[in-house]
């Protein structure tokens, strides 16, 4: 009943604590993102970007509001069925990357894969496509520790391609890196969003913007503002008022 | 305008056309917006100031792209002041301070509403600003110039949610709401 959204929320409502200390992290929110989307949802840090994206990714349950991700409504599935859902439609990138430390390049990244029953070579096979396509085919049997930030985080986003997901869900990519690996990372974002791949990425990095075909800000649990930008190429010319 | 097109012509005369280009080259994309018309009305003006000479190129018709130019030893002189120059261009923001000052005071238009406004309008130069800075094909020293550019919007924006947060804290003639 989703309609055309691959992931869609009604009237999501997040709370933490209880009594007097009651914080509406997140506060009747709705939101379609139909498939392809590249989406960007920015704000200030505690401005509840982060649970909303743990909220449209399952990680969470919301307090009140209903959630569907590709047709399936979440917020009532069971435990075992959502991890089931999240396995096979939803790759999530961290802003720590949550690597495992003593897993080469390689095994995190088909570790996903084997988790789905993969067969081990067919999983290797893409987990090595995947490492290429990031351009770290040469850093597979790496450690993360021998890896820089840029390059653990491109791992980390190999791996959340492994199964082939609906959705990429990010948070704070960029949060951990130097100017040079953002850039890496939002060119690979750009390759994703070129592929037609849907994107949700929650930040506070306005840099994300460049790959973004929409850009909602939150304050205080909601929504304040939604741009979406028609053209993208639209004349470089014109940045900063052009030259003087 | 005037230092910088002087600044060109230090390394060795050139053509209009050629001085031109060489700006064009190091501006990247932020060059296209260059008008043509601009440098050599620059070139006049910076004759007639006896900063540069320009001579007519044998056989070719005497138009400013056209026409060699080349530095005066008073030009010399000036780009070797404006190079230990300090001055730092930044851009205004105390007229955006004012609209919204002046929006609220007379309940014009809803400062907040301004803000959002402006946000939008700063995140459409930065993605654009950034976007070009993705181009692989992109030299790395105008890349350099889109970082600085980036980096600047991004102050913006950081700017422009204070001025939010502020406002909508406000009763719109400007006083503190009560809680």
């Amino acid at each position: 009943m989703s309609g055309s959204a691959l992931l869609r929320a009604r009237g999501v409502t997040r709370w933490y604590g209880r009594g007097s200390a009651l914080v509406r992290a997140v506060d009747e929110v709705d939101l379609d993102v139909p498939a392809g989307q590249t989406l960007a949802i920015m704000g200030p840090s505690g401005c509840g970007k982060s649970t909303l994206l743990h909220l449209l990714g399952g990680l969470q349950r919301p307090t009140d509001g209903e959630i569907w991700l590709a047709d399936h409504r979440i917020d009532v599935m069971s435990e075992r069925a959502l991890a089931r859902l999240r396995r096979d439609h939803v790759g999530f990138v961290f802003q720590s990357f949550h690597l495992m430390d003593e897993l080469t390049a390689v095994e995190n990244v088909e570790l996903a894969a084997l988790l789905a029953g993969q067969p081990p070579r067919r999983a290797r096979r893409r987990a090595l496509d995947l490492l290429d396509r990031v351009e770290l085919a040469d850093r597979a049997t790496h450690l993360p520790s021998a890896m820089s930030g840029g390059q653990r985080q491109r791992v980390a986003i190999a791996r959340a391609l492994s199964n082939e997901p609906r959705v990429v869900l990010a948070d704070e990519p960029t949060g951990n890196l130097d100017s040079a690996a953002t850039l890496e990372v939002l060119r690979l974002f750009e390759e994703l969003r070129l592929a037609g791949q849907t994107l949700v990425v929650v930040t506070h990095d306005a840099r994300i913007a460049a790959v973004a075909d929409r850009v909602i800000s939150m304050r205080d649990g909601s929504f304040a503002d939604d741009s979406r930008f028609a053209g993208i190429a639209d004349g470089a010319g014109t940045v900063y008022g052009g030259w003087r | 305008m005037q230092d910088v097109v002087l600044a060109m012509l230090a390394k060795e005369p050139a053509y209009g056309y050629e001085l031109r280009s060489r700006m064009r080259g190091a501006l990247g994309p932020l060059g296209e917006a260059m008008n043509a018309g601009q440098i050599y009305v620059t070139l006049t003006r910076l004759a007639k100031a006896g900063l540069v000479t320009s001579e007519r190129a044998e056989g070719l018709p005497d138009r400013p792209d056209r026409r060699v130019y080349a530095l005066t030893s008073a030009g010399q002189q000036r780009v070797a002041a404006w190079l230990a120059e300090v001055s730092w261009p930044k851009p205004d923001l105390s007229e955006f301070h004012l609209k919204l000052v002046a929006a609220a005071a007379a309940r014009l238009a809803d400062p907040v509403a301004l803000v959002d406004a402006q946000r939008r309008e700063v995140l459409r130069r930065l993605r654009d600003a950034q976007r070009a800075a993705l181009e692989r094909s992109t030299d790395p020293v105008v890349g350099l110039l889109l970082e600085g550019v980036v980096l600047r919007l991004r102050a913006d924006l950081e700017w422009l949610e204070a001025c939010e947060r502020m406002w909508t804290d406000r009763d719109p003639t400007g006083r503190m709401a009560k809680a």
